[in-house]
């Protein structure tokens, strides 16, 4: 049967494909750094899913842990891309 | 002696903030940092000789909901490689950086670089690895983008796009193994694992990240480019040390965790990826036309050389025979990182001196910089692996698990790839040596030659002729 947290993890698979489709076939850079972040948005649902232990149970806090932290080292390293895609931009229009 | 696992990753972490907080005497703390961490990783190393495998529990907290962090022999031997590298490259690097506002940019990142290492190194759960894997990834993309020029840039955006895709497999990986055993603790894995889908799956991406991390060819596109244009002493850590981080993760899971479920097919696909890495990179290095190119296609192919051995050690049954090949594999491994950081450190020498890298125009370096041409030597006698270097002994255990196990094939490989290393050598030295009148110039001072000649002579006398008890350490599993 597919219940809600079956379906989160599949979509989280399906957010991961999508992700890595993109990341490989295209040569944009700014699509590239959102589909690496898509991917992990997949990542992350699928660590939501597994958290899920039944009704009425607390989920696992550990995938939320791990989610946490996921979260925090996507944006920096999110920030340094773009950081660095900026210093690249900029280099291309004064030269 | 426990309490030394922490000081490992604690001393460079607080020297990192100390340099960021204190840019003016940064020099200082650095050495001091550096000299601290080098102790604890020796004083790690002897501990775990005498007292065997090491665990650590982080605040206290038991392993599953804490940070577990443990060393054996094998951990004890690469943080003791990353602190002599890292100590050399630190004195380079006071040399290399003229200016003082390079260096204040420098220390910080360097020194979380050091303790991304030292901590991927010690711990002992996959999730703790992954953010391991993250901090290196993001301190040694921030260093090879140190430079500044267009180049660099693009190759460092380029790195940090292809480390992230690395992280996020990694990542799907380990999120697969979590909904399967419900535990991210190596040493519970490596008993609990089963094959199965799940774990299979789990393997393969966890796998494919941490080869297009380690660059096996065919995913090496992004190293050459990344290694050639950072800075000397940042190239020499990166092909030296950050490379081979994700490839000793890529050992623990394949011999550690997941060994039950290693089949002949997957490990002679590590194989032929290795052969390609040993033939492409040592063909490329030999059409180099810049020597950081060269060194950094090198490296492909001596990363090669480390996969060739998963068949092998696949093949093999537990004894005797195994323990010696898997030693060579860390000999091969140890040996390549001295060597490398050493050539790279030679290299930014003659870069600076002569104000290019381009081999074709090395006529009358052995007579200006006989001491670095010397230390390029000394590197190339261990990337080649003539004896008495510890590369020797490497691919003399490989050779020698190559003819036992039957398996030829990598024998020709080994052969055809140390062939040609020694022509990429020996192109470099005929130029070096050749005669050209120069007018006399300032020779380099001693910072800027030692390390490498250290580093050189590391690889090639140290490991060769004083690697016996290699072997008995890396006995010493968690």
């Amino acid at each position: 049967m597919l219940t809600a947290h079956v379906m989160y993890g599949l979509s989280g698979c399906l957010l991961v494909a999508l992700g890595l489709r993109t990341t490989l076939l295209h040569a944009s850079l700014l699509r590239r750094v959102l589909a690496i972040n898509v991917m992990g948005a997949g990542v992350f649902m699928m660590l939501i899913a597994v958290a899920y232990r039944g009704l009425g149970v607390p989920p696992d806090p550990v995938p939320h842990a791990l989610v946490l932290t996921g979260i925090v080292v996507a944006v920096s390293a999110t920030a340094l891309a773009l950081a660095l895609a900026r210093r690249l931009h900029a280099e291309h229009d004064n030269g | 002696m426990a309490d030394v696992i922490i000081w490992l990753v604690a001393i460079p972490l607080v020297g990192a903030i100390a340099t960021l907080l204190l840019p003016r005497p940064a020099t200082l703390l650095v050495v001091a940092t550096g000299v601290a961490t080098s102790t604890a990783a020796g004083l790690l190393l002897y501990s775990v000789a005498i007292q065997g495998a090491l665990h650590y529990e982080v605040g206290g907290w038991t392993a599953g909901l804490g940070i577990a962090l443990r060393a054996d022999g094998l951990s004890a031997l690469l943080l003791m490689m990353v602190a002599l590298v890292m100590l050399a490259a630190s004195v380079y690097s006071s040399a290399y950086f003229k200016e003082a506002t390079q260096r204040e940019r420098f220390w910080p990142l360097w020194l979380l670089l050091w303790t991304a290492l030292n901590a991927l190194l010690l711990s002992g759960d996959l999730f703790n690895l992954y953010v391991t894997l993250e901090l290196l990834g993001l301190s040694a993309v921030a260093l090879a983008a140190l430079g500044g020029t267009h180049a660099a840039v693009a190759a460092a955006l380029r790195y940090l796009l292809v480390g992230l895709l690395g992280s996020m497999m990694f990542l799907a990986g380990i999120s697969l193994i979590y909904a399967g055993y419900g535990t991210l603790d190596m040493a519970q894995l490596a008993q609990t694992l089963a094959a199965g889908p799940v774990a299979w799956t789990a393997l393969a991406l966890m796998t494919a990240g941490l080869l297009l991390k380690t660059a096996l060819f065919p995913l090496h596109f992004w190293l050459p480019p990344a290694h050639a244009s950072a800075p000397a002493p940042v190239s020499a850590v990166l092909s030296a040390l950050v490379v081979k981080a994700a490839f000793y993760l890529v050992l623990r899971l394949w011999l550690d965790v997941f060994a039950d479920m290693v089949t002949p097919t997957a490990a002679n696909l590590l194989g032929v990826l290795g052969a390609g890495a040993v033939l492409w990179g040592s063909w490329h290095a030999l059409r180099a036309e810049r020597l950081k190119l060269l060194a950094a296609y090198s490296t492909v192919a001596q990363l090669g050389y480390l996969f060739l051995f998963f068949p092998l050690l696949q093949a093999l049954p537990p004894g005797a025979a195994r323990e010696l090949a898997a030693g060579g594999l860390v000999i091969l491994a140890l040996s390549h990182g001295f060597a490398k950081a050493g050539l790279f450190l030679a290299i930014g020498v003659i870069q600076q001196r002569s104000g290019h890298d381009n081999i074709q125009q090395l006529d009358g370096t052995a007579q200006r910089l006989p001491a670095t041409t010397f230390a390029i030597a000394l590197a190339g006698v261990a990337l080649i692996g003539l004896p008495p270097s510890g590369a020797f002994l490497g691919k003399w255990q490989l050779l020698a698990a190559a003819v036992t196990s039957g398996q030829w094939l990598w024998l020709l490989v080994t052969a055809i790839g140390s062939l040609l290393a020694a022509a990429y050598i020996f192109r470099v030295l005929g130029h070096a040596f050749g005669h050209r009148p120069y007018p006399n110039q300032p020779v380099a001072v001693a910072c800027e030659e030692w390390p490498a000649l250290l580093l050189g002579a590391t690889a090639t006398l140290l490991l060769g002729l004083a690697s016996a008890p290699l072997w008995t350490l890396l006995e010493i599993g968690s």
